[in-house]
């Protein structure tokens, strides 16, 4: 990888409280100028390691550099690192634009200098006529953008954001996202974004390092994560997938025979595979088609038809398989045919759609 | 909803003992002062009219004026010590982990449940010639000769500040307990040091508990006579002390109550200032 664009680097980071492992051995080079987000369940750790990079908590072990200096030891206000966050933590005895002057009074900045700075992030973040407010006079997206002005007006060199938007509603988070993407790439500031959303991830980083348990599963852009899933953790934590999972019988070159309970299902796989593996094949929901036949060429499972909802144009298709297994499809309601629950019909998909994957035993199925 | 109704009304009618209570014993009592205040002095231990000014007009002397500010004085630099010495200790027991936490609570409310008269006898006891402090001092030769404790004005300051520091560590610690840490946090990763996140977060954001705790020990300290009185011998007149004199040895009933009503006043003017100054908050003691 290309050294001199690293910006931040995580070597062997680890954390213990008390007995509890939070970290076991992170490992990460973030790059100038991306997003990068953290993304996992509640409790993977992704908040410490955020907190571990600010200086407010000390890792049990490894170092963590910026700009190839090793900051390990540093305390907060010695990095050139700022943090939105969670609940935004606005100074609630100062008014907005006291909030944003802080970072510059901190740094002796002269008040004329400040008083110049400041106007300007009020407009970049459009809040140009709240700067006489108190954050409790504000709405949450408002106090939101009040946090990331705070923040970015020390030009930090790696801005930390630890799910800024969690507290606001649907439609404003998503208005945030596109906004926050904005100013990301106006500001040239590289991110770390935290967030448990996959959809949130997906819109917008550049980057997702998806974490579990104090690890990282899988570090990879939006499309590699969502196409080329490693685990069945990341084929089932970002999207809906079907699982099937079964043992390779016949391996030949990339192709793969994998038997799930009597049935046999010719895959594709670039990994090295060896015969009697338990393995998961991944298909995505809205990648499979069903239909009275396949098209020549595809693989096909015949199943029944159990359940079929309709859910805001799109349509949730239930299967039975012949092993008990069931799989979901998933399609928009343009011009659908439409089948009777217990029909028997052809279940099909495109052989690179589906990706096999070590089976973990389930446990996250 | 009739039901619900009754039920309310039920309930405010629990208070009234309360209120009664109240009103026998502050609202009439404080009444019956205010009126004696305006009385002249009768046979004995009594009052009697025509009403008159002259309980107040005596007052306007720079006598009384120099107590006042004598205890005013006191008063001001009991909070103030409580406040220095207070606010460290409440920071760490709010910071501290809870098991810890609960002795230090119990090594300040512990003093509660002993008599006050007693405690201070404690103090009589400590610093006297022959106490404690000066037969360590002399055993370790710091000192020729006992030195003079008892009967000082940092005696009186001592026992002050020991009787009202809980009045102080309780409303500052329930500030610093609530407060939001994240805010430090915040002021650390913005580039402050821990002395001035201190400063200009910590300070401000507790400054509801800092303002109650002022009041919580300025107030009572004005009044304290008996301290004076056992730590001070007769050498520190406080304005409680002149109430107490007057009542009880010059046994002249309406002029007591006139430098009580005094009292009285300067409490209302403190409390006034304190819900001017710290007012707007949730956290009010008043």
């Amino acid at each position: 990888m290309a050294q001199d664009n690293t910006l931040m680097a995580l070597r062997g980071l680890r954390k213990s409280y008390d007995t509890q492992d939070a970290l076991n051995g992170l490992d990460l080079d973030v790059y100038k100028g991306e997003f990068l987000t953290l993304l996992g369940p509640s409790g993977c750790g992704k908040t410490t390691t955020l907190r571990i990079i600010a200086g407010l908590e000390s890792p049990s072990a490894g170092e963590v550099y910026l700009e190839g200096q090793n900051i390990t030891q540093l305390p907060p206000e010695k990095r050139a690192v700022n943090t939105v966050f969670q609940n935004y933590a606005l100074f609630p005895h100062m008014t907005v634009e006291k909030n944003i002057a802080y970072g510059l009074q901190m740094r002796k900045v002269p008040k004329a200098q400040i008083a110049v700075q400041v106007k300007a992030m009020l407009e970049l973040v459009q809040l140009k006529d709240y700067g006489k407010r108190l954050p409790s006079q504000l709405s949450g997206g408002q106090r939101q953008r009040v946090a990331i002005a705070r923040a970015a007006i020390l030009e930090p060199k790696l801005l930390l954001l630890d799910e800024p938007l969690g507290a606001l509603d649907l439609k404003l988070r998503r208005q945030m996202q596109v906004e926050l993407k904005k100013m990301q790439k106006q500001l040239g500031i590289t991110f770390i974004y935290i967030t448990h959303d996959q959809e949130e991830a997906m819109n917008m980083s550049d980057r997702i390092a998806l974490m579990r348990d104090g690890r990282f599963i899988q570090l990879d852009t939006p499309q590699g994560l969502y196409e080329h899933p490693k685990s069945t953790f990341a084929a089932t934590f970002i999207g809906e997938t079907n699982l099937l999972s079964g043992k390779a019988s016949a391996v030949k070159d990339d192709e793969v025979l994998l038997d799930i309970g009597g049935l046999s299902i010719p895959c594709m796989s670039s990994d090295w595979i060896a015969p009697g593996e338990k393995l998961c094949l991944c298909i995505r929901s809205e990648r499979l088609h069903y239909g009275p036949s396949a098209p020549g060429g595809k693989s096909m499972l015949r199943a029944t038809l159990t359940d079929s909802r309709y859910a805001g144009g799109e349509r949730r298709t239930t299967f039975l398989l012949p092993t008990g297994q069931s799989m979901v499809a998933r399609h928009t309601t343009e011009g659908e045919e439409l089948y009777a629950p217990g029909t028997e019909l052809c279940l099909w998909w495109n052989q690179d759609t589906a990706v096999l994957v070590p089976d973990e035993g389930g446990q996250f199925a | 909803m009739k039901q619900h109704d009754l039920k309310q009304e039920n309930k405010s009618l629990l208070t009234v003992p309360m209120g009664l209570w109240a009103l026998l014993f502050v609202g009439v009592a404080l009444l019956y002062i205010l009126a004696l205040s305006f009385l002249n002095r009768g046979e004995g231990f009594s009052a009697q009219g025509p009403a008159t000014l002259d309980n107040f007009a005596k007052l306007a002397s720079p006598l009384y004026f120099k107590a006042l500010l004598i205890s005013l004085r006191l008063a001001f630099t009991t909070a103030l010590l409580c406040l220095l010495i207070g606010y460290p200790f409440a920071y760490h027991m709010a910071r501290a982990k809870p098991r810890t936490r609960t002795w230090l609570m119990l090594l300040v409310i512990i003093p509660f449940w002993t008599n006050a008269l007693i405690r201070i006898y404690g103090w009589k006891i400590l610093f006297s010639a022959g106490g404690p402090i000066n037969q360590t001092l002399l055993s370790m030769g710091w000192i020729a000769r006992p030195l003079k404790l008892l009967y000082t004005d940092f005696a009186v300051q001592v026992g002050m500040v020991y009787a009202m520091i809980p009045f102080m560590v309780l409303p500052v610690y329930s500030s610093i307990e609530r407060m939001d840490w994240s805010m430090v946090e915040a002021s650390r990763d913005l580039g402050a040091s821990p002395f001035k996140a201190f400063l200009t977060v910590t300070v401000p954001m507790t400054l509801p508990g800092i303002m109650a705790g002022l009041v919580l020990t300025f107030i009572p300290s004005i009044g304290l006579f008996f301290l004076s009185d056992i730590l001070g011998g007769s050498n520190t007149m406080l304005w409680g002390n002149l109430v107490n004199n007057e009542l009880l040895k010059s046994r002249d009933l309406p002029f007591a109550a006139s430098l009580s009503v005094v009292l009285l006043l300067l409490t209302g003017l403190v409390i006034l200032l304190y819900r001017r100054v710290g007012g707007k908050t949730e956290e009010m003691v008043f």
